[in-house]
């Protein structure tokens, strides 16, 4: 119980560092930290205890695998996540230089002062 | 000394170790059904070994070697492979049907229907992608510098 | 008890890379911690998320040094808003609230529930013929899933050029319509 704690503690660092910086990198970076920490609540929770990865090998005993495999289904949705968060990286950043490029600074208060 | 890119010992480097790196994208890519692996990974390596390129020996020489209009083609080809063996399946059924009616032996590589032909389109898609968006990052920040 | 020591770990790597001053030492800190989630995931035996960690790791840590390098490390205003933080106090009171809401109810570590995944692990070599559950899950049992994936990924990367292309882009003395 104490893992899903400290789990859930990352995830409230990132959602403390989206609300309160002020820096657009900061943001992003708080961004990477959320993601982080929801994929690896996801494997926690399919996590067995003296687990093995859920891949065959030859001539394994098929009884030994099924009953020693980790859940495979939250594997599957975190793979497709992770890339997923790469495409946010990389979005954010072209966004974040775009910014750059209009206003001289990666401040979020000075953006909101300068109009137009 | 007016040359892009880095020193001459980070060129030799990268120059013995891209091809190393290709290989063993290519591998993950290939075995990705028997051990672990599969397009996201493979394509991300491969992907990796081309943005290495592009740091070591400047934009012209990573552009030599797969330039904007191949990307593109490549970037369609992939999603056209993955989406066409999806759509394969309508012909016995349903859509993403596993249409092969001999799966083959287990633990050879030319097993599990189409899950390699599926693994081959992400494989290609998603490493051209995350060259193009990093040459889109790299590209336009050089050429607006020029004014 | 090791992965309680990463996760400790990668607690810290965290704060540091929110709070250090030098953008470039948070970038480097937020790697860090990328790294250790994939150990992580590497002890909880999930090694196909782990190489996938890893390497979307590598990359993202090159396109944010390439992003923040090269540009003034500009002066935050060091002002804090008591709007700002009475709302992130409030928001964390909730969070906590139903974060042990949860914690009561979910399964207990080690213990899954396993009830649509057993079908798969039993099934999976004999349906599909791949010794990789994981690669038969995500490509076979669930390809929409991988279908979405590949869209959103070319919706981003459109995003990002779309974004940053030099053409069509308004001239400096040039008016609002």
């Amino acid at each position: 119980m104490l893992i899903y704690v400290l789990c859930i503690i990352l995830f409230a660092i990132g959602l403390y560092g989206i609300v309160v910086k002020k820096n657009l990198v900061k943001i992003i970076i708080s961004f990477g930290i959320l993601d982080y920490s929801v994929n690896l609540f996801f494997i926690l929770l399919g996590y067995k205890r003296d687990g093995i990865a859920p891949i065959m090998m030859k001539g394994q005993d098929k009884a030994q695998f099924v009953a020693q495999a980790v859940d495979p289904l939250p594997q599957a949705l975190v793979l497709t996540s992770i890339v997923i968060g790469l495409g946010i990286t990389i979005l954010m950043v072209a966004i974040a230089i775009r910014l750059y490029d209009k206003y001289g600074t990666f401040d979020v208060m000075k953006m909101r002062k300068l109009k137009g | 000394m007016n040359k892009p890119g880095m020193t001459l010992i980070v060129k030799t480097i990268v120059r013995i170790s891209t091809s190393l790196i290709l290989l063993y994208g290519v591998y993950i890519v290939a075995y990705g059904q028997l051990t672990p692996g599969g397009g996201f990974p493979g394509g991300v390596i491969i992907g990796a070994a081309f943005i290495l390129l592009c740091l070591a020996f400047g934009k012209e020489v990573a552009l030599k070697k797969m330039s904007t209009a191949s990307a593109s083609i490549l970037d369609s080809a992939g999603a056209l492979i993955f989406l066409g063996v999806a759509l394969l399946g309508y012909i016995w059924g349903t859509f993403f049907l596993n249409f092969f009616p001999n799966k083959g032996i287990p633990f050879h590589l030319w097993t599990a229907g189409i899950i390699p032909l599926c693994n081959i389109g992400i494989g290609l898609k998603v490493s051209v992608c995350l060259f193009g968006a990093f040459i889109a990052l790299v590209l336009f920040r050089v050429a607006k510098k020029e004014n | 008890m090791l992965l309680i020591i990463l996760l400790i770990f990668m607690i810290a790597g965290a704060i540091i890379a929110l709070e250090t001053k030098n953008l470039l030492s948070a970038v480097i800190a937020v790697g860090a911690v990328g790294a250790g989630v994939s150990i992580c995931f590497l002890m909880l035996g999930a090694p196909d998320i782990a190489i996938t960690q890893m390497a979307v790791e590598t990359l993202s840590l090159v396109i944010l040094i390439r992003a923040t390098i090269s540009r003034d490390l500009t002066h935050v205003t060091a002002q804090k808003e008591v709007g700002g933080l009475i709302a992130i106090g409030v928001f964390m009171a909730i969070f906590v609230l139903f974060s042990t809401f949860a914690l009561m109810e979910i399964p207990s570590f080690g213990k899954p529930l396993m009830t649509v995944s057993s079908h798969y692990v039993q099934n999976g070599l004999a349906q599909t013929g791949a010794s990789n559950i994981v690669s038969a899950i995500i490509l076979d049992y669930r390809g929409y899933d991988t279908l979405g994936e590949a869209t959103i990924l070319f919706v981003a990367v459109a995003g990002a050029i779309v974004l940053l292309r030099k053409k069509g882009r308004k001239k400096v003395g040039e008016k609002d319509e």
